[in-house]
C-alpha cells in the first residue's frame, strides 16, 4: 500500500511539474501572438456556453431551431405539424457559438414575439444594423465600425440599400462569428468569406431579391483567370473586388465589376496586394529563409510574390561567373589569333 | 561529314525556339512587378505563352527520346565508365589551354563519336536529368491540385517551384555555354552551319 501511495505521489508530482513547466515555459513564449489568440479562442469555444437567456430563448428555438414545428390550433382543437420556412430557421448550436450568443432573442426582436401566433404587423419591425449597437462604443473601437460603415457607403452594395441591402445580407447576426485570420486557419477563412459572396452571387433566387440583372455565370466571367480553381480556393473574392483600406481589417468597399483587379502583377509581384489584404494579419512577419512575402508560403505559393532572395543572388552570381569565363576565353582566343597572324 | 539527320535538326530548331520563349516568359512571370507590368511580355500573356510553349517542349522531347531509341543517335549519349575522368580532364585542358597552344582536338568528331566527353556529360545531364525534372515540376505547377501539399512539413508547391526555376536556370546557363562552345568549331560559324545543313566540317576537311 505504501509503495502504491508513493508511486501515486511521484506521478502527481510529475504531472504538476509538467503542467507547470508547459504553462509558463519559454517554449510557449516562442509561439506567435496570433497563434496564442487562436489557442485561447479554441479553448473558449470548446467550453459550453450557457446563456443567461437560455430558458427564454428556448421558447423561440422550440419552433425556429428546427425544420419542423408543432403547435396547437385552438380553433380546430388539433395539434398541427408544419415545416419551418428555411429563412426563419436559427440553429441553436450555431447561435450559441456566434458572436451574439449572449443575447436574448427579444433583445433585438419585439417582446410581442413571445406571443403565438405572432402578429402579422411584427414582420414590419425595424431591424437593427451593426452601427446601432457597435457605433461609437469604445469597446468595439478596434474594429473601426464607423470606418467600415463609411467604406460600405462608398461600396457598390450601398446603392442597393433601398432595395433591401444591409449588413445582414453578408453577416448573419444569428450565426456571425468573427474569424481572426492566422497562418493555420487561412483556408477556412477564405472558404467562409467567399461563401458570404456566393450566398447571393451563386444563388440567383437570392440575387434577384436585390437586383434585376440577368444571372451571372461566375465560372464564365472568370474564364480569363489562369488556374481558376486554384485562385478560387486560395484567395477571397474581396482581394480583387474591393478597394484596400489600411485602417480596417477587412475592406468593405466593394467596387463595380469594371474596377476589379485584372492585372496579375497586383498579386504576383514582390509588392503583392495580398500582403495588404489576405495576409494583412501578419504582413510584418518575414520568414528568415529569404523568401519575399514569406508569410504567404505558410498557406500557399504565389508565383512572382514569393521570390527567394538567396536564390536570386546565387543565380545572379552564377550567371556573372559564366559570362566572365566566356569573356576571358574570348579574350584569349582573340589574343591567340592575332599572335598567329603576326607569326605568319 | 553528314552528322545531323533531318529529324534531329527539326527537333533542335523547335527546341531552341521553344526554350527561348520559355526563358523569356518564365523570367517575366518571376520578375515582373507592378511598376514594370509590361516588362518583356507581361504576366497574363507570359502564363499563356509559357504553358503553350511547354506543351510543345514536352511533345518535342518525347519525339527526341523516341528518335534516340529508334535510331543510332541514342548511342552518342552513352557514357563509358572507362577513362571517364581522365577524358573529361583532357577535354577541359584542351578548352582551357591546349586550344590556345595550337594543340589538336583530343576527341575529333567522327561518325562514331559526335560529342567530346565534356559535351556528352553535359548533354546527358541537361537532356536526361534536367529536362525531365523541369517537365515533371512544370506539370506540378500547371496542375497545382495534383501536387503533393506538404513534403516533410514544407509546402509541396514551393519545392516544386524551386525545382522548376532551378532546372530552368541551369538549362538557361547550359544554353549560353552551348551557344558559346558552338563558336569553337573549325571556324566560329562552322558548327552553326552544321546544325542547319546537317554537315559537320572538321579541322582536317
Amino acid at each position: 500500500m505504501k509503495l502504491f501511495m508513493f508511486r501515486i505521489s511521484i506521478l502527481l508530482a510529475l504531472i504538476s511539474l509538467f503542467s507547470f513547466s508547459s504553462s509558463g515555459s519559454p517554449r510557449f513564449d516562442t509561439v506567435s501572438d496570433t497563434l496564442k489568440d487562436t489557442m485561447k479562442e479554441t479553448v473558449k469555444a470548446t467550453v459550453v456556453f450557457v446563456s443567461p437567456f437560455a430558458a427564454a430563448n428556448d421558447r423561440c428555438f422550440k419552433c425556429h431551431g428546427q425544420d419542423k414545428y408543432t403547435y396547437t390550433n385552438e380553433t380546430i382543437g388539433r395539434e398541427i405539424k408544419d415545416i419551418m420556412c428555411s429563412e426563419r430557421i436559427i440553429r441553436k448550436k450555431e447561435f450559441y457559438s456566434s458572436n451574439h450568443k449572449s443575447f436574448g432573442c427579444t433583445d433585438c426582436h419585439s417582446e410581442e414575439y413571445t406571443k403565438f401566433p405572432h402578429a402579422g404587423t411584427l414582420r414590419m419591425e425595424q431591424k437593427y444594423i451593426c452601427l446601432d449597437c457597435h457605433g461609437g462604443d469604445a469597446k468595439f473601437a478596434k474594429y473601426h465600425f464607423e470606418e467600415i460603415d463609411s467604406e460600405y457607403r462608398k461600396s457598390t452594395h450601398f446603392k442597393m440599400e433601398n432595395d433591401g441591402f444591409s449588413c445582414w445580407k453578408c453577416h448573419n447576426p444569428h450565426t456571425y462569428k468573427i474569424s481572426v485570420r492566422n497562418a493555420t486557419n487561412l483556408k477556412e477563412t477564405i472558404e467562409y468569406d467567399n461563401s458570404i459572396c456566393l450566398n447571393c452571387h451563386s444563388d440567383y433566387s437570392r440575387f434577384q431579391l436585390l437586383s434585376d440583372k440577368a444571372e451571372i455565370d461566375l465560372i464564365k466571367e472568370h474564364d480569363w483567370l489562369p488556374n481558376q480553381a486554384s485562385h478560387f480556393a486560395n484567395v477571397r473574392c474581396i482581394e480583387c473586388h474591393t478597394k484596400i483600406n489600411n485602417n480596417i481589417p477587412v475592406s468593405h468597399q466593394i467596387r463595380p465589376k469594371a474596377e476589379a483587379v485584372r492585372l496579375c502583377n497586383e498579386c504576383h509581384s514582390q509588392n503583392s496586394i495580398l500582403m495588404a489584404s489576405l495576409y494583412k494579419f501578419e504582413s510584418k512577419v518575414q520568414r528568415r529563409d529569404g523568401f519575399f512575402n514569406g508569410i504567404i508560403l505558410n498557406a500557399s505559393y504565389v508565383i512572382g510574390a514569393n521570390r527567394n532572395e538567396y536564390l536570386n543572388l546565387i543565380s545572379l552570381g552564377i550567371f556573372l561567373v559564366v559570362l566572365i569565363i566566356i569573356g576571358v576565353h574570348i579574350a584569349f582566343r582573340i589574343r591567340n589569333k592575332s599572335k598567329t597572324i603576326k607569326e605568319k | 561529314m553528314y552528322l545531323y539527320p533531318k529529324w534531329i535538326r527539326i527537333w533542335h530548331v523547335i527546341n531552341a525556339l521553344v526554350f527561348l520563349i520559355l526563358i523569356v516568359t518564365g523570367l517575366s512571370m518571376q520578375y515582373t512587378d507592378k511598376e514594370n507590368a509590361t516588362y518583356v511580355v507581361g504576366f497574363a500573356k507570359a502564363v499563356r505563352m509559357h504553358n503553350f510553349a511547354a506543351l510543345i517542349l514536352v511533345i518535342n522531347y518525347i519525339f527526341f527520346v523516341c528518335g534516340n531509341f529508334l535510331s543510332k543517335n541514342g548511342s552518342y549519349y552513352r557514357i563509358s565508365r572507362k577513362n571517364f575522368m581522365p577524358d573529361l580532364i583532357r577535354q577541359y585542358k584542351f578548352y582551357s589551354s591546349g586550344m590556345f597552344k595550337g594543340e589538336k582536338h583530343p576527341f575529333p568528331v567522327t561518325e562514331e563519336r559526335k560529342f567530346n566527353p565534356l559535351q556528352k556529360i553535359t548533354y546527358v545531364l541537361a537532356l536526361y536529368v534536367a529536362v525531365p525534372l523541369l517537365i515533371i515540376s512544370g506539370i506540378g505547377l500547371l496542375l497545382p491540385e495534383i501536387t503533393i501539399t506538404t513534403i516533410f512539413g514544407i509546402s509541396g508547391l514551393i519545392l516544386t517551384d524551386i525545382l522548376h526555376i532551378t532546372m530552368g536556370f541551369f538549362l538557361s546557363i547550359f544554353m549560353i555555354i552551348h551557344i558559346y562552345t558552338c563558336t569553337l568549331g573549325h571556324k566560329p560559324t562552322s558548327l552553326f552551319r552544321g546544325i542547319i545543313t546537317g554537315y559537320h566540317v572538321s579541322e582536317d576537311e
